[in-house]
């Protein structure tokens, strides 16, 4: 393997960008934004060839390996390394990121105040923060990126998002700072117990298997997965999440949904299993009990919304009952699952919230109630939307169908009677998804609907790597699953967690068959 | 790849919906024309299939195909395996058949749809989706396929978008089959705990070794599904509106094949059915009570497509009580199966040539004397309807005898019910005929009724035949009952009573259900254009026997109610308590922040008491 | 001379400060107030460094000098702002800073 820091390179290559975006002048936004677009490609190149480069199978856990000290006194590392479900994360989140600058070209424009470069700019601040907390291999680093994602949120949700904007963002920024510092504190803890043991390292490796007793592992694991709870969201710490989505622009909000609410399971596949292990298993059924409440609650507050971002909002709440479920139910299939619905629920949402975002764009009303019709004056626009709702209500084809059924599958094995329930999250989610494509796309053209024009070729382009990678992972998930599932086999093993065996003792070794 | 490769089979009229949808306006032009052949393809590599399989010995009468691993997890793993059997092998030469036909009718019945094209890359859409379905030689891939009809069936009922009414429809029967697909997932993953696999031969081979209570909950989930899909009751009720759609969709999609896959899992899963004593009692009893309630809907109904509608309901309900039956029961299901297809496709079409000749109208009270202006459709809607209400030598007297037969040999009840079912069915059939085909014009104004163009009869006396035929044919020349044999098991039981009485019984009930229809709409009797209000009984059964009413008092109002509650939960408790906590601090602040006088020697005073009490507590600590 | 008196010298000048800080409402008498207090600290310091016989007390009390001398430099840049802008020293006529 190369000694070439790519992970470096990938974390400091969009923050470089920012600044070069910042300090261009001023006088010409398109060049400002055909520069953004152009350094975002540059992360996606990188990440592809790591992909190619990538050893699911190799020996060591995280691969690109760097490790450099940090804080001596502390054993504070700088160190990264990632391993399948990382790849993946990664991979996701910055493909996102020129996606969301093409369907964001217009945005400041269409606010009428702002800079260009400095909207353009966050989001390349947040991909470094976002890549850097998927690679970080020490926890201290981990969290210090974890709190440094809420500064670009923040200014992107407050100085480009809607009229409340401002209250959104600092409703955002204080539930999620709230989290973080449990977070700290059990970070503290967890260091004050390595010290005991005498290692005293905030690196993820030398934290494995740390010997604690079982009170001080409940804490602590209560103290990591609250701030995950926070930032996944799980109900009942979601309701910063529909504001935030609300007032954001849609490009802000498919970052924050499709990526930033994912570092929330990530660290709870990451962190609160395999440190915790017996914790962990201790409080499974409370969380499973949450997932589902979360399935199920966020389906139904989802069919009562009359703001279609908010409703896109409480869908994913639903979802991310989903993948709580399966990375609580400690079987391959719902931990892979897990992993997989992460990506698969980052491509659906992002494709619904950006359709969403265009014909808010055009119509200047979120509102459900004032669409109808847009089949007849946009059949594109209209057309991509029913996929991308078809992929949130995760019929088959369609990759999330894939994950849902991992899901539901692993959760089975152990917990027939939850899965169950967890499935009639399905006919919620055709409810929430097909009546708000009947009352939006359906009908006659509604009144002040004429305006809203068909797609054009940018739009378009945004949208269509999204809906292409629905229908290929749909039909083909291997290439994500040979990444992700070795590295899932390994938190089986660090958790010490078995997959049950079929009842019925069948000869034909080959499953499937 | 050969010629007969399954993969080939689903995969010709995948592209082809993928080429027109991707295409958009550009294959306007063609766009029906690629669909037509795409079909009309699939529909010859499914003939080569089937030849290939009849070449082969009894035994190895299969063709597999793995085409690739779809995913592997653990020790779940599933491929996409596609295979032909004697079971599929009947089905994918009534899809692609039928199918073919209905894209060349659709031809001439969309001629005037600015979407054509788009409606086209739909039915191809359905048609790889079906093919898909019975091809799918694991539950998995085979809840793709029934999804995926679900989805082209959505996409077709509201493909007139711009009528609420038919975009409401669409979103009712997505729902409503959902509802049963939860149903199937359960199944597929009981199935997949217990068996470690969802693969047909490994599910099969093993079921017997699955403690009894498993083997009834799966059988119970399927037949979950296959309410939901086959229209059966509770979840019958969206059928009716489907109507919404085309009506060469409501020929193919809600009469000839999709609502027919709840009877072709039931069918597929024998080996789980054969087992359970308590599921097949559930099918049979879901079977009877559809088979009467769609009959009895059928009668009440003006809309001629409502009409045919409870009708389709009706004949599944008899499938489904054949499949209920168990072995005796099976081969019948499927061969009444094949012989709707064939029938009911044919009076779909019939009645989408009337309606064609009438504007669209579709309410058989503006029908009437129509035999002589349109003598194609009259002549095939004509052997269509002999061939449903069961007059020999036509195809549903033979299969429908048989179900009956088969029913009595299990369950006088069941055999009673599917008796009266005949009557009910030649009542309702005859009702239809004559308001629409005898009696006197009751045209609206404006209305000139006229024959349709050749590229819709042709499909009309290409199905006709096949009415007339198939029966017969597939009984008695091609032997349906030795082809299935491998794959079914039939075997035959006692009749409670003499068999030659079976046969002059069922004529009589019959000739009864045709004479009083004929006393009530035959041609000496008046039509009223306004439909009377009838009594209890007529009223009921068109409001679809309640099952509306039944979802609205029991399902949708509820639910609305709970959405309710829950948002103003949301908003006024959850996000209330976060907000209060905010509000609480901000009120502090708010309260500490008078401290702030901006006097800087307050300040300092501030500060030396501070110094003062600080030193006096070090002090004294000191001294304690 | 015993230390107990310097720095007995040390709290009165403190003392002295501390009250011109309270009671003067003159921005420059109230910054030379506090320039005494930092003075009385340094006696301090100088004082307890002889008393035990180290430099520590010495060397910080240099580097309050340093500070105090670039405090000044601040501060009276500012009043003379304040004094320029509004024509007054009074310090309690510059309340704008508060709720």
């Amino acid at each position: 393997m190369s000694t070439f820091p790519w992970l470096t390179a990938l974390l400091a290559f969009p923050l470089m960008s920012a600044a070069v975006v910042m300090v261009m002048p001023k006088g010409n936004a398109a060049t400002v934004k055909r520069a953004a677009f152009g350094f975002s490609l540059v992360p996606v190149a990188i990440i592809a060839y790591l992909w190619s480069q990538f050893d699911a199978n190799a020996t060591e856990q995280f691969q690109f390996a760097e490790n450099t000290e940090w804080i001596r006194g502390w054993g504070v590392h700088y160190a990264l390394g990632v391993d399948g479900i990382a790849l993946a994360m990664i991979a996701l989140s910055v493909i996102l990121v020129p996606v969301v600058i093409i369907a964001g070209w217009n945005d400041v424009e269409n606010r009428g105040s702002g800079n260009v470069a400095e909207y353009f700019a966050w989001f390349l601040v947040l991909e470094t923060f976002m890549v850097g907390v998927f690679a970080a291999t020490d926890v201290f680093l981990f969290y210090v990126f974890f709190e440094a994602m809420l500064v670009p949120v923040y200014f992107l949700i407050g100085r480009f998002g809607g009229p409340r904007g401002a209250f959104a963002a600092m409703k955002f920024f204080i539930y999620s700072l709230v989290g973080g510092l449990i977070m700290l504190a059990a970070l503290i803890g967890l260091y004050v117990i390595s010290s005991r043991n005498g290692i005293g390292s905030f690196a993820y490796a030398d934290l494995l298997g740390l010997k604690m007793d079982p009170n001080t592992q409940k804490l602590l694991f209560l103290g990591f997965f609250a701030a995950f709870a926070i930032k996944a969201p799980l109900v009942p710490v979601h309701t910063w999440l529909p504001d935030a989505a609300q007032q954001a622009t849609p490009a802000t909000t498919v970052l924050l949904v499709g990526v930033l609410d994912k570092v929330g399971t990530f660290g709870m596949l990451r962190l609160c299993l395999p440190l915790f292990p017996e914790a962990a298993r201790w409080f499974t059924p409370t969380v499973l009990i949450l997932g589902l409440v979360g399935i199920i609650y966020g389906a139904i507050v989802a069919i009562g919304q009359t703001d279609m971002r908010r409703l896109i909002a409480f869908t994913s709440i639903s979802h991310f009952g989903f993948i709580t479920i399966g990375v609580f139910v400690m079987t391959s299939l719902g931990q892979s699952g897990a992993t997989l619905y992460m990506v698969n629920h980052g491509f659906s949402t992002a494709a619904l919230l950006l359709l969403v975002g265009y014909l808010i764009s055009r119509r200047g009303s979120a509102r459900i109630a004032d669409f109808g019709g847009v089949h007849k004056v946009a059949p594109v626009l209209a057309g991509l939307f029913l996929v991308a709702g078809l992929s949130s209500l995760a019929l088959p084809g369609m990759s999330s169908f894939v994950s849902e059924f991992m899901v539901l599958q692993g959760t089975f094995l152990q917990h027939p009677v939850i899965a169950l329930i967890a499935t009639s999250g399905v006919v919620l989610a055709a409810t929430y998804i097909l009546v708000m494509y009947k009352r939006t796309m359906t009908g006659p053209v509604g009144q002040g609907v004429e305006v809203v024009t068909e797609l054009n070729r940018r739009e378009i382009w945004a949208i269509s790597p999204l809906v292409a990678a629905l229908l290929v992972f749909g039909f083909f998930p291997k290439p994500v699953l040979d990444v992700v599932n070795p590295a899932i086999a390994r938190v089986m093993q660090q958790i010490g967690a078995v997959d049950p065996q079929p009842r019925v003792a069948v000869v034909d070794t080959k499953a499937g068959q | 790849m050969s010629l007969f490769s399954p993969a080939l089979l689903v995969g010709i009229p995948l592209v082809s919906a993928a080429v027109l949808l991707l295409l958009g306006k550009r294959s306007n032009a063609w766009g029906h024309f690629l669909g037509t052949t795409a079909s009309i393809a699939s529909f010859g590599v499914a003939v080569a299939a089937v030849m290939h399989l009849v070449s082969q010995p009894v035994g190895s009468r299969e063709i597999n195909q793995t085409v690739w691993n779809w995913f592997t997890v653990g020790n779940f793993s599933v491929d996409v395996t596609l295979s032909i059997d004697a079971l599929s092998g009947v089905f994918i030469l009534l899809i692609t058949g039928v199918g073919s036909l209905i894209h060349i009718y659709s031809i001439g019945y969309m001629s005037h749809d600015e979407n054509r094209r788009k409606f086209f890359a739909y039915l191809n859409l359905f048609i790889a989706a079906m093919l898909l379905l019975v091809l799918a030689n694991n539950f998995l891939l085979l809840y793709v396929g029934w999804e995926g009809v679900g989805l082209a069936s959505f996409l077709l009922i509201g493909f007139w978008q711009h009528k609420n009414s038919a975009s409401t429809a669409a979103n009712k029967a997505f729902i409503l089959n959902r509802v049963g697909d939860f149903g199937l997932a359960a199944a597929v993953m009981l199935m997949f705990v217990t068996f470690g696999s969802v693969s047909f031969p490994t599910v099969f081979a093993h079921v017997g070794s699955a403690p009894g209570h498993t083997t009834t909950w799966i059988a119970l989930a399927l037949l979950l599904a296959a309410c939901g899909k086959s229209a059966q009751f509770p979840l019958q009720s969206w059928l009716l509106d489907a109507m919404e759609g085309p009506t060469p969709v409501s020929a193919l999609i809600h009469a000839a094949t999709m609502v027919t896959a709840g009877v072709y899992l039931v069918a597929r899963s024998n080996a789980i059915f054969d087992l359970t004593q308590t599921g097949r009692t559930a099918v049979m009893i879901v079977g009877t009570i559809t088979l009467l309630m769609g009959a009895v809907i059928g009668i009440a109904k003006d809309d001629i497509k409502k009409a045919l509608a409870g009708s389709t309901m009706s004949q599944i309900g008899y499938m489904m009580l054949a499949v209920g039956l168990g072995p005796v029961g099976y081969v019948w299901a499927i061969f009444h199966l094949l012989t709707h297809g064939f029938f009911k496709a044919n009076m779909f079409l019939g009645a989408g040539s009337v309606m064609h000749g009438m504007n669209d109208d579709v309410n058989m009270r503006h029908y009437g004397a129509l035999r002589k202006s349109m003598a194609i459709t009259f002549g095939t809607f004509l052997i269509g309807y002999l061939a449903i209400i069961g007059v020999p030598p036509f195809a549903g007297f033979f299969s429908k005898d048989e179900i009956i037969k088969a029913a009595f040999e299990q369950s006088v009840w069941a055999g009673a019910a599917a008796l009266l079912g005949a009557g009910i069915t030649a009542y309702y059939m005859s009702r239809v005929m004559f308001m629409t085909f005898f009696g006197k014009a009751r045209w609206q104004s404006g209305v000139h009724p006229h024959e349709s163009p050749a590229v819709m009869t042709i499909p009309l006396i290409v199905l006709a035949l096949l009415s007339a035929v198939a029966g017969y044919g597939l009984l008695h020349v091609i032997n349906l009952e030795e082809w299935l044999t491998p794959l079914l098991h039939p075997t035959t039981g006692e009749l409670p009573f003499n068999e030659a009485l079976l046969l002059p019984g069922t004529l009589a009930v019959v000739a009864v259900g045709v004479v009083l229809a004929w006393f009530a709409y035959g041609s000496t009797h008046e039509i009223p254009v306004q439909a009377p209000r009838g009594n209890a009984f007529i009223r009921a059964a068109r409001a679809d026997l309640g099952g509306d009413a039944f979802n609205q008092e029991v399902v949708i109002g509820p639910g609305e109610r709970l959405t309710a509650t829950l948002v103003a939960v949301d908003e006024k408790v959850l996000d209330a308590s976060v907000m209060g906590i905010a509000d609480t601090f901000t009120g502090l602040g708010g309260r500490f922040r008078s401290l702030q006088t901006g006097f800087t020697r307050s300040y300092a005073l501030v500060m030396v008491v501070g110094v003062i009490i600080v030193g006096a507590v070090a002090f004294l600590v000191r001294l304690s | 001379m015993s230390p107990a008196h310097y720095l007995a010298l040390s709290a009165l000048l403190l003392c002295l400060g501390a009250a011109g800080v309270l009671i003067r409402r003159n921005a420059i008498v109230m910054f030379m107030s506090v320039e005494l207090m930092l003075n009385a600290a340094n006696l301090a310091l100088v004082t307890a460094s002889r008393m035990h016989g180290t430099l520590d007390g010495q060397v910080f009390a240099f580097f309050a000098m340093v500070v105090a001398a670039a405090e000044v430099v601040v501060g009276l840049a500012i009043i003379v702002q304040i004094f320029r802008s509004r024509r007054t020293a009074s310090i309690d006529d510059a309340s704008l800073l508060k709720y």
